[in-house]
């Protein structure tokens, strides 16, 4: 247990004035720049990171890491409110989040979120705190085939247990393809389907592409179908806050499975947004709710939130022991740990105990923090709700044009928003899945590299696919789940079952 | 209203006049714009928010600066950025040989000579580094080891400088390399750590960590001479004690990548003049020597002509080899 020893000291170096003071500056400069579009996570940290220049490396990384639980809870609250998912790893959380707080109940979704967060984040900070050092080794095996094994498996998940049409998911996740192969190629270093449009050589930003799929995507729905769920009666309740989160250990098996799939994705280094859709499309297919899933339901907000964070907090082990930044914000955290004269890798651990652990304990305590001041801030954030559209739609589209613009400067950027919004709007109209669009253009590029990277290094075989045994595994999960539709769909012939007549009405409500 | 910021405008002028030196021409009116072709945390980036700090904590100009982060398409969004912004002296880029070795090899829509150079301000050393546990310990050992073809080299990118240094270490020591793209440098070292490559070429300050982790250890530096002496990184070595390639047979002399620092095209000499003064200002701090000294690398300082030829000869290197791999756009 020399593990928990090393937490204890960590505890009296976290657990002091300076440094809980640090934590409720940064979290509460997290929560603002996690809500306000277009200013993310990692853009929130690199403005901050000039501040800590002069401090000990220690209050710096408390002072950022607070930034960081702030805007990743604050990230929820664009999503559920508006539709308008602040970070790549909050997206399936709009799919339910968004319906119920449409339906009157922002109060219950947003503590919802928040509660289910708070439990994957301290999972995965227990995790870190027991494995520190065995998992280390494990994000090490983690070869190019490796990695296209896991990002597979996530395409595969969708595929079969996405729950719309397959054929249909399979069509968003080819456009989402084409969206991420914008750009310059990795493998090649050749500029593709740029089309002519010099700027295009940065490649689509997912902001730019979310807020118009998600945010303008839904207003047109929402302008077409008269506005008339909008206008909603939700009266500030503050016993709801804590009866929802008192709700929670009901769903205690959604939470846990979300957990386990948030801390093995953050640790085998598939990384929140990943974790955050697996967790959603397996939950549909497991939960006894699960043909509601998408209409408000609430383990639809418990799987995406609970596995998010978990993943989010265990993915900064790998920054820390090997300096693989899981994220953005991770990799901008390394940039100031550079800065500060430390230098990530296994000797952190040995070299740096005190800034180490101190991390780490700091986690724990940030993270209630965090969840204390995001719940006493839930009220606030729900009147927002009882704005009338009329006002609400008008502010959606200066969030998204603006936020859109930030993302560099680039009126480029606002006119490719808009487009996606006409796409979005069309998604809608035809039922086609977006989720899978969007999992696509976040990490479809990072699988053709690792794929392609692969194919170097077999000299153009498959067989490395099946090289070893941790790789084997993922790809036969994979090649199942996507056979999974087509098995089922044979068995359902076999035994001349008559479809589902609830097939139309699941169509209908997937996102 | 308007007579009053005119009003306003004169003062801070005459002000600005009254306290700058006679022969500075030119002084910033407005914000400036500091452009890293890379992404928050790169090195490129790193380099730009020091500058930011030293400029900001010495006051050295009146006005604020900001760093945007433009490193899409390997940095190229941060030059086409650049040379869409032709004629204005508030936006300054910052970079590395990418702006004259990138328009070699793939379609990007700018070149080197639509910006104005102002400076190379440090130069970042290469290494060839091999997994902790390896059995050569020399680079002849690491050559007659590869000669049986199999050896797979990481790097960052594509037919960019660490492949164009793997593509070198092919001709000058006959073996053949497989090479493999990561996004960055940090990614390649975590592979080769991994046990996934059999080398890679990461400047120093992206293997540090892991060196000192013992996880992988560099076997020569591509330099004429050894690196200056610093503290130790393992318990026995430092960077002074790495040899040089040349002097175990793997004949490349030198071979570093400069950090660049431009203005758009189309300045005034004196707006460029103003930058080349602001930066050998900024060298000068005590905060410069620490930042070269964490992140390892060379201070130098090169400009005008000096900086011109550099550009050149470097130029001149790279198509050589672009042009044996069929690399050049047509």
């Amino acid at each position: 247990m020399d593990n928990l020893a090393e937490l204890f000291h960590g505890f009296t170096i976290a657990v002091t004035v300076p440094h809980l003071a640090l934590m409720a500056v940064g979290v509460l400069l997290g929560i603002l720049v996690g809500v306000l579009p277009g200013l993310g996570a990692p853009n929130g940290v690199s403005l901050l990171l000039p501040l800590t220049f002069g401090m000990q490396p220690v209050s710096a990384i408390i002072l950022l890491s607070s930034m960081y639980w702030g805007a990743l809870f604050g990230g929820s609250v664009t999503s559920i409110l508006f539709n308008i998912p602040g970070e790549p790893s909050s997206v399936a959380t709009t799919f339910d989040g968004y319906p119920m707080a449409r339906d009157g109940r922002p109060t219950t979704a947003l503590a919802t979120a928040f509660g289910s967060a708070a439990f994957g984040a301290l999972v995965g900070v227990i995790l870190i705190t027991f494995l520190a050092s065995w998992v280390a080794q494990v994000a090490l095996a983690f070869g190019p085939p490796e990695y296209f094994a896991v990002y597979f498996l996530a395409f595969a998940s969708f595929v079969g247990m996405g729950g719309a049409a397959p054929m249909k998911t399979v069509v968003a996740l080819a456009i989402g393809f084409a969206v991420a192969a914008i750009g310059i190629d990795t493998v090649s270093g050749s500029v593709r389907l740029t089309m002519g449009i010099d700027e295009l050589v940065k490649g689509v930003n997912f902001v730019v592409a979310v807020m118009g799929l998600f945010g303008i995507g839904e207003l047109l729905v929402a302008v077409e179908e008269e506005f008339h769920a909008r206008a909603v009666s939700s009266r500030i309740d503050w016993r709801e806050v804590f009866r929802a989160v008192g709700r929670l250990p009901r769903h205690s098996v959604a939470l846990l499975r979300s957990a386990a799939i948030g801390c093995w994705m953050g640790i085998t280094p598939g990384g929140p947004t990943a974790a955050s859709f697996m967790s959603y499309g397996i939950a549909r297919r497991f939960s006894r709710r699960g043909r509601y899933f998408g209409t408000g339901e609430v383990e639809g907000i418990i799987s995406p939130e609970t596995a998010d964070h978990a993943a989010g907090t265990s993915a900064l082990l790998p920054m820390l022991s090997l300096g693989i930044p899981g994220s953005a914000t991770a990799a901008v955290m390394m940039g100031g740990l550079m800065i500060w004269g430390l230098n990530p890798g296994p000797m952190l651990f040995v070299d740096q105990k005190d800034f180490v652990w101190g991390l780490i304990a700091s986690m724990y305590v940030g993270n209630i923090v965090a969840v204390v001041l995001v719940l006493l801030t839930v009220p606030v954030f729900a009147a927002l709700m009882r704005i009338p559209f009329v006002v609400i739609a008008p502010l959606i589209v200066i969030i998204c044009v603006v936020g859109a613009y930030s993302v560099s400067n680039s009126y480029l950027d606002v006119v490719m928003m808009l487009g996606f919004g006409v796409v979005g709007y069309l998604f809608k109209k035809l039922f086609y899945p977006l989720a899978p669009l969007v999992l696509a253009i976040v990490i479809g590029d990072k699988a053709e590299d690792a794929f392609r990277q692969s194919m170097l290094m077999s000299k153009g075989s498959l067989g490395i696919f099946f090289a070893n045994k941790l790789v084997t595994c993922l790809v036969v999960a994979g090649i199942a789940l996507l056979l999974l539709p087509l098995a089922l769909q044979l068995f359902a012939r076999i035994f001349r079952k008559p479809n589902s007549p609830h097939t139309t009405n699941q169509e209908k409500v997937i996102i | 209203m308007r007579g009053t910021s005119l009003f306003l405008l004169s003062v801070s002028a005459a002000l600005l006049a009254g306290s700058a030196p006679a022969f500075a021409a030119w002084q910033p009116q407005k914000p400036i714009e500091f452009v890293a072709t890379a992404g928050p945390g790169g090195g490129t980036d790193n380099l730009a928010r020091a500058v930011q700090n030293i400029i900001t904590k010495y006051k050295l100009t009146e006005q604020p600066i900001v760093v945007v982060n433009k490193g899409g398409g390997s940095g190229a969004e941060g030059y086409v950025y650049g040379k869409a912004s032709a004629g204005d002296p508030y936006k300054v880029i910052f970079g590395t040989s990418n702006a004259w070795q990138q328009p070699l090899v793939s379609k990007v829509a700018f070149n080197y000579t639509d910006l104005t150079p102002i400076a190379a301000m440090a130069q970042d050393e290469f290494l060839l580094w091999v997994k902790q546990d390896a059995p050569y310990k020399t680079a002849g050992d690491y050559l007659k080891a590869a000669a049986s073809g199999e050896f797979k080299m990481g790097g960052a990118q594509s037919k960019d400088t660490d492949e164009v240094l793997t593509r070198m270490i092919e001709k000058t020591g006959h073996v053949k390399l497989t090479y493999i793209p990561f996004k960055s440098g940090a990614e390649a070292a975590v592979q080769l750590a991994g046990g996934h490559l059999d080398s890679h070429v990461n400047n120093p300050s992206e293997s540090l960590g892991q060196w000192r982790g013992a996880t992988q250890r560099p076997l020569c530096v591509f330099s004429p001479k050894r690196l200056p002496a610093g503290p130790k990184i393992t318990a026995t070595e430092g960077w002074s004690d790495v040899p040089t390639c040349a002097e175990q047979g793997l004949d490349i002399k030198q071979y570093e990548q400069p950090r660049t620092v431009w203005l758009p095209g189309k300045v005034t000499p004196e707006q460029a003049a103003y930058y080349v003064d602001l930066m050998k200002k900024v060298q000068a701090t005590p905060e410069w020597k620490d930042y070269i000294e964490k992140t390892s690398q060379v201070d130098t300082f090169l400009t005008g002509a000096e900086f011109d030829k550099f550009i050149k000869e470097d130029l001149e290197h790279v198509k050589l080899v672009a042009s044996e791999q069929g690399w050049l756009i047509k």
